[in-house]
């Protein structure tokens, strides 16, 4: 079943300049991007800084007004024009806990506030509330008299997740969850997600730049180039059979874990740079915008060179 | 064998918490040669900057004692006055944190000219502009020539780190240390800061200390590898050695904890627990025993030093002879150790 749909979406901000502060030309951060989402799965929104990943999740949670498109949620339509309704069952995650959560107020403000703004509960039911919720993202009860530096990182990323979870969504949008994390701590951070995952039957929005967690979490995979898609298929395709030559470009970037495929690594990504610099013109248009994704099997969406 | 180019012996990096002072980097020897690169892992707070920072001797209230021989000459310690001599020079650091390594009120070309000015005074000025432009382009800064009389405030993050970046090999250094240069960078440029770093190792003969807590840029960059842990070196070998015939039981817990590529584990292994704070880390017997409950009081050395179990390959103490990941059974391991 598809839970999410986001149908020729476009954001573009205003540049503004001139005495008069007149918008003079627009940023097309995301513009034009199709994608579907199914219940239960972890889709992954990857691509480099900028390209619109961030954005596009704002959208959907409808943080950003959008300048045209459609975004359907459990197939009704979530926008009116360019202004997105928020649903309290989409939440999302924010990279950095450090700075998502507001250092002046106690976890149990912090993870009640969503509670507070859809329901009238009790003090007493509120609290009970809050300690279950802890308590299912594996933090003690007594954690709500605390304030969010008095906790390591992964476990801020924790209360960020317990708030996001207050109102029981559906769909979660994670961006860079686990970006700003310890390795250690970032493998604790996304097993406990998938648990989360198949405890709360949610539906994730995986968004990331590094390809080896995205690989570890995600089942279907949207590559975003400068505001647009250049490929979406399974994470087999992507990582197996990469068609665009910016997605082979992000998978051979990646570093690879075993020391003795170095030398063969290093000359594979040089063949790679020069593909891509060799092929630019051929798969962006004078704009340096990716074309319409076209279809090479059931899965796999790639935009590929409009002639030819 | 020719001298190292870096030789710490026996570092004792410590700060003043209320009335005593604390070891963050507790008895680390290591060397650096020429034309290599030493990868410095671990999780955050196990005393890696500390350590970077006392080479470059930039803390300003540390105890430091111990020495550290840069070509031969001891710099640990070293007035600020004759640091200065080396320091952006010879030895050169990336830092971690771009925003504060910036000058948030000069353009991006005079902070990079500021350095070339203090150890190229007898470069014209156009040669020099010339020159800075060159290394923008070298760390991939597209239009360098406009970038050139920006405010850092006005890049990305992505941007200022490549600025950093130029800044520190600007006067081509001998000895780099770059304190996580790539983690806040998107892969493709990552790989080809890596690069960069490389072509200057091999054109230069530099020496470098790469730390970083990815162990896929250790991979790819590293000669040998020291692995850090609340203060202390735990394991040092060269690559191949360490990913694969890993030994002490931190070590094999951090290669375990990443997402592998290649084959999609379910479940990624969790480190017990959490790294120490400075103030308690335990400074008697075992440091790392606290995060592996499961093995059995007896199993840990009551003092667990380095030992040499292959030529290189220096592991702490003797009860990787006996560890195992609760999800092995005991004999699995036992096994393993036997065949190995
Ligand atoms: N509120 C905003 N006003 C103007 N430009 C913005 C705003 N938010 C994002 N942008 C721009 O839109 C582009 C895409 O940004 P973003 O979605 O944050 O990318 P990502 O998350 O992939 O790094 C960037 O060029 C960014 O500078
Ligand atoms: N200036 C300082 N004063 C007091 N403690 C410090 C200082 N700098 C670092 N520490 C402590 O020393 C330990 C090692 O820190 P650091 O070297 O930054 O670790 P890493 O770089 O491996 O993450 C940590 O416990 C940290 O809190
Ligand atoms: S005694 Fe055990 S836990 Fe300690 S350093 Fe040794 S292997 Fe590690
Ligand atoms: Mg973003
Ligand atoms: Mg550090």
């Amino acid at each position: 079943m598809t839970l999410l749909k986001v149908n020729d979406l476009k954001v573009h901000f205003p540049i503004r300049g001139g005495i008069l502060n007149r918008k003079i030309d627009a940023i097309r951060a995301v513009d034009g991007v199709n994608f579907e989402i199914r219940q239960g799965e972890t889709y992954g929104l990857v691509g480099e800084s900028g390209s619109g990943k961030t954005t596009t999740g704002k959208a959907v949670m409808g943080l950003n007004n959008i300048t045209d498109g459609e975004i359907y949620f459990e197939n009704e339509l979530l926008n009116k024009g360019s202004k997105v309704n928020i649903r309290r069952d989409i939440q999302m995650i924010f990279q950095d806990p450090y700075s998502s959560l507001n250092p002046r107020k106690r976890v149990f403000d912090i993870i009640a506030e969503p509670i507070r703004n859809y329901e009238k509960l009790s003090k007493q039911e509120e609290k009970r509330r809050v300690q279950e919720l802890l308590s299912q993202v594996g933090l003690s009860p007594e954690s709500i008299l605390k304030y969010p530096h008095e906790f390591s990182g992964g476990q801020r990323q924790r209360i960020g997740v317990a708030r996001a979870i207050a109102l029981k969504p559906k769909l979660i949008i994670m961006d860079e969850p686990v970006s700003a994390l310890d390795v250690s701590v970032q493998a604790q951070v996304l097993n406990f997600m998938q648990e989360l995952q198949e405890e709360l039957n949610l539906t994730y929005l995986f968004i990331s730049h590094d390809l080896g967690v995205v690989k570890h979490m995600c089942d279907r995979i949207g590559i975003m180039y400068n505001g647009r898609y250049v490929e979406e298929g399974t994470k087999e395709e992507i990582f197996n059979d990469p068609q665009h030559i910016y997605t082979k470009r992000l998978v051979a970037a990646i570093p690879d874990i075993d020391p003795k495929r170095r030398q063969d690594n290093f000359k594979f990504r040089e063949q790679v740079k020069d593909e891509f610099t060799n092929s630019y013109n051929d798969y962006f248009d004078e704009d340096g915008l990716a074309y319409q994704l076209k279809p090479i099997t059931d899965t796999h969406r790639v935009a590929l060179p409009e002639r030819g | 064998m020719s001298n190292p180019l870096l030789e710490i012996k026996n570092l004792k990096t410590s700060f003043r918490i209320g009335e005593k002072y604390y070891a963050a980097v507790d008895d680390v020897s290591l060397n650096v040669n020429e034309n290599e690169v030493l990868a410095i892992v671990g999780e955050s707070g196990s005393g890696k900057s500390a350590l970077a920072f006392s080479v470059m001797g930039l803390h300003n209230r540390a105890k430091i004692e111990g020495d550290i021989f840069f070509k031969g000459k001891n710099i640990a310690n070293l007035p600020t006055k004759e640091m200065n001599k080396f320091r952006g020079n010879e030895l050169s650091m990336i830092f971690q944190d771009p925003l504060t390594a910036l000058n948030p009120l000069m353009e991006v070309g005079r902070q990079i000219d500021e350095v070339l000015i203090l150890h190229k005074s007898n470069m014209p000025k156009s040669q020099r502009k010339k020159y800075i432009i060159e290394l923008l382009e070298r760390v991939e800064i597209p239009r360098p020539k406009h970038v050139y009389n920006q405010f850092p405030h006005e890049l990305s993050g992505g941007m200022r780190q490549r600025v950093i970046i130029a800044i520190a090999i600007a006067n081509q250094p001998e000895l780099l240390i770059a304190d996580e240069p790539t983690t806040a960078l998107d892969v493709t440029i990552q790989a080809q800061i890596l690069d960069l770093m490389r072509e200057l190792k091999d054109d230069l003969n530099s020496g470098v200390v790469l730390i970083t807590h990815d162990l896929g840029v250790v991979a790819e960059m590293a000669d040998r590898v020291a692995v850090m842990y609340a203060g202390e070196i735990v394991e040092i070998a060269d690559v191949d050695t360490l990913f694969n015939n890993p030994q002490h039981p931190y070590t094999r817990s951090l290669l375990s904890s990443i997402p592998l590529l290649d084959d999609a584990q379910d479940k990624l292994h969790v480190i017990h627990g959490i790294v120490p704070s400075l103030k308690h880390l335990p400074r008697e017997g075992c440091r790392f025993s606290a995060r592996i409950p499961w093995i059995e009081e007896d199993a840990h050395e009551e003092q667990p030093t380095l030992h040499e179990i292959s030529p290189g390959h220096f592991v702490r103490c003797t009860c990787y002879k006996h560890f195992y990941f609760p999800d092995e059974s005991k004999e699995d391991q036992n096994h393993d150790v036997a065949k190995s």
